[in-house]
């Protein structure tokens, strides 16, 4: 069979199954649809939360990025990962314990106000956006290439498939759907990876061929040869200062983030969120510490079999020409040499190379079978399909339940909210898909903005919201409007309005750091130059302290 | 719980997180940021150890830091008769 009838054979039997698990899920209540009845077992919500938490950037982008940069993608390893101890110590237990819906929930309770829950609720909308945006561009690229249909139609196939799961199981369906997808998707990463190790180094750990060979070596010697830097050589690309603020921004946006902080509700005790944090973040180890060994086979790979080949030699692989096709993968033999040469100067670079490409080519790159490489499209797509479906339920429930049932009419009965809320998500999705079709930029660019505006939004007030009784609520909504203000307006002079990095260099992508520093000042210091919050907010932190759920 | 309780048990909580976060910034801004120049020059079989830090250690490092961090808090709840087997167990009795 050929690769397509396999990718068509996987990404079929893979929607049929998260269906199916859509339609054994479904609901009716507003207590199993924004928050699973709070039934769901630690292991599988850690499950779940990988695949929610793994969106189309960790799947297709992130390999490929640190491919590209060598040392200094370790920004997106570690701040992805870091933030889940800072989620796991500093807020899952206690938002667990609080237990309500959603996060502006929390803030608009913890800090007695409607505006502070609405400053919430358009932060949590924000980030959201922002983030489906790049998933939905991930869904356009994978059915592009795999099913070799136009982008547009491919994105409105993803639209039909995760809002029939949600739009029927809301936070329940997307659960158990999001424990299949993570399967799928780890499957899908790690088929590949184990073989790339195998070819090139004898070992089929990825994480041990990683450390326990010579490639690291080899690398680091062809990079030098042609010119690069050496791969494990740090700050090539960003300054010091600039990787730490970054891997600061992105591991407390991933605290921050609503719908990953929103999965810590649906579990069925306060131990059951601190076990499922740790759950989370081992089935996201797991491929996080397989990336960084897949980036560096890659990159010694594609070297090795592109770098000073003729261009009729290179044209013969077939992944190669089929990559050329998509235009990611480009050739230009500029010194009329016949060889085609890479090198770090623009002007006589003859192979240009999308990073995207890196993990959806390995498997023919290492010569793998048609149906790996449909389960790889398979993965990607349960990546970015999990990942945006988990977005579209804040979005709809910070709209039905936050604005609607708690602002505008709190004597709705539950079929009223729970309508408002599938009306919410057929609304988030033809958004969605508006992104899609209209991409606004690179995958992982345009998810690390989301990272820098959760972190500069909610981390300081939740976290101030647990361990210092004394912030008020004037001082959280003027803390996440000045960190929210100031960090939007860093990110869009620099990216679009032609501002320079005035903050010494600080890229757009670690100014969060930045924005959450001027959030916390500003909390603590307006809130201790206003009253104290009133006695029955001081034992509602009391309370969130103990591990004791009241049945 | 009285208030004595309450106040030493969230003690013991802050305590335990912040040894913890000590150990997070550590592996992860200290060794595979800060430092990590002079730590390449070590080796770690086939890579710069400040290297392997940033890609491998520290993230084994955080999976681990999240589970002590359970098992302890299981403990404490434990002593402070605050997990709910005991609870029940005490109403029992």
């Amino acid at each position: 069979m050929s690769v397509e009838i396999w990718t068509i054979v996987l990404v079929g039997l893979s929607f049929l199954a998260y269906i199916y698990i859509g339609w054994q899920s479904r609901v009716e209540n507003s207590k199993d649809f924004f928050i699973a009845g709070q039934g769901i077992p630690s292991i599988a919500n850690g499950a779940a939360t990988a695949a929610d938490w793994m969106s189309a950037a960790s799947f297709i982008s992130m390999a490929g990025l640190i491919s590209f940069l060598g040392y200094d993608g370790s920004i997106y390893l570690m701040g992805w990962t870091g933030g889940y101890v800072l989620l796991a110590l500093l807020l899952a237990p206690y938002l667990r314990k609080f237990g309500k819906y959603t996060v502006p929930d929390f803030v608009g309770d913890r800090y007695y106000s409607n505006i502070a829950r609405l400053v919430a609720v358009v932060a949590a909308i924000f980030v959201s956006l922002t983030y489906v945006a790049g998933q939905m561009r991930g869904v356009g690229i994978v059915f592009s290439r795999f099913l070799q249909v136009d982008i547009n139609t491919g994105v409105i196939i993803g639209m039909v498939i995760v809002g029939f799961f949600s739009v029927l199981g809301g936070m329940k369906g997307i659960t158990w759907t999001q424990v299949a997808q993570y399967c799928v998707l780890i499957f899908a990463y790690l088929i590949p990876a184990i073989a790339i190790a195998w070819f090139l180094t004898g070992n089929p750990v990825p994480q041990l061929a990683f450390t326990f060979s010579d490639i690291g070596e080899k690398l680091n010697q062809i990079q030098v040869d042609l010119g690069f830097k050496p791969y494990t050589e740090p700050f090539v690309n960003k300054s010091m200062l600039d990787v730490l603020f970054t891997t600061i921004a992105l591991m407390v946006g991933t605290a921050g983030l609503p719908h990953i902080i929103v999965r810590f509700y649906t579990v069925k005790s306060v131990r059951a969120a601190r076990f499922s944090a740790g759950w989370a973040l081992l089935f996201i180890a797991i491929l996080y510490t397989t990336a960084p060994a897949l980036s560096m086979f890659a990159r010694y790979n594609l070297i090795d079999s592109l770098h000073n080949h003729t261009v009729a030699e290179v044209q013969q692989l077939d992944w190669a020409a089929k990559w050329e096709k998509t235009k990611l993968l480009a050739f230009d033999d500029i010194n009329k040499d016949g060889r085609l040469q890479l090198t770090p100067n623009k002007d006589t670079n003859e192979i240009k190379i999308d990073p995207d490409i890196i993990v959806l080519s390995t498997p023919e790159v290492a010569n793998l079978p048609p149906w790996v490489i449909g389960l790889v499209a398979a993965g990607g797509l349960a990546a970015a399909l999990s990942t945006a479906s988990g977005l579209l339920l804040v979005i709809s429930s910070s709209i039905a339940h936050d604005i609607y049932y708690r602002i505008i009419d709190s004597s709705a009965s539950e079929q009223k909210r729970v309508f408002v809320g599938r009306i919410m998500v057929g609304f988030s999705l033809v958004l969605a898909g508006y992104f899609g079709v209209n991409p606004p930029g690179f995958v992982s660019q345009v998810v690390a903005f989301a990272f820098g505006l959760a972190a500069a939004s909610f981390f300081p007030v939740i976290f101030l919201g647990i361990f210092d009784k004394r912030t008020n609520s004037e001082g959280a909504i003027a803390g996440m409007l000045t960190g929210l203000i100031f960090t939007i307006i860093y990110i869009i002079g620099v990216k679009f309005g032609g501002m320079q990095p005035w903050f010494f260099g600080v890229s757009p992508e670690g100014i969060g750091t930045l924005g959450m520093l001027i959030n916390f000042a500003v909390t603590l210091v307006v809130s201790r130059l206003t009253p104290p919050p009133p006695a029955e907010i001081q034992a509602l932190v009391e309370d969130l302290r103990s591990p004791i759920i009241e049945e | 719980m009285d208030e004595d309780q309450r106040r030493s048990y969230w003690r013991a909580n802050t305590a335990l997180i912040r040894n913890l976060l000590i150990v997070w910034a550590l592996v992860s801004l200290v060794f595979s940021i800060l430092l990590v120049q002079p730590l390449n020059a070590i080796r770690f079989f086939g890579v710069p150890f400040g290297f392997w830090m940033a890609q491998q250690g520290s993230i084994l490092v955080f999976v681990a830091l999240i589970f002590i961090y359970a098992f302890q808090m299981d403990k404490l709840d434990r002593k402070y008769n605050l997990s709910k087997q005991d609870n029940k167990y005490n109403i029992k009795k």
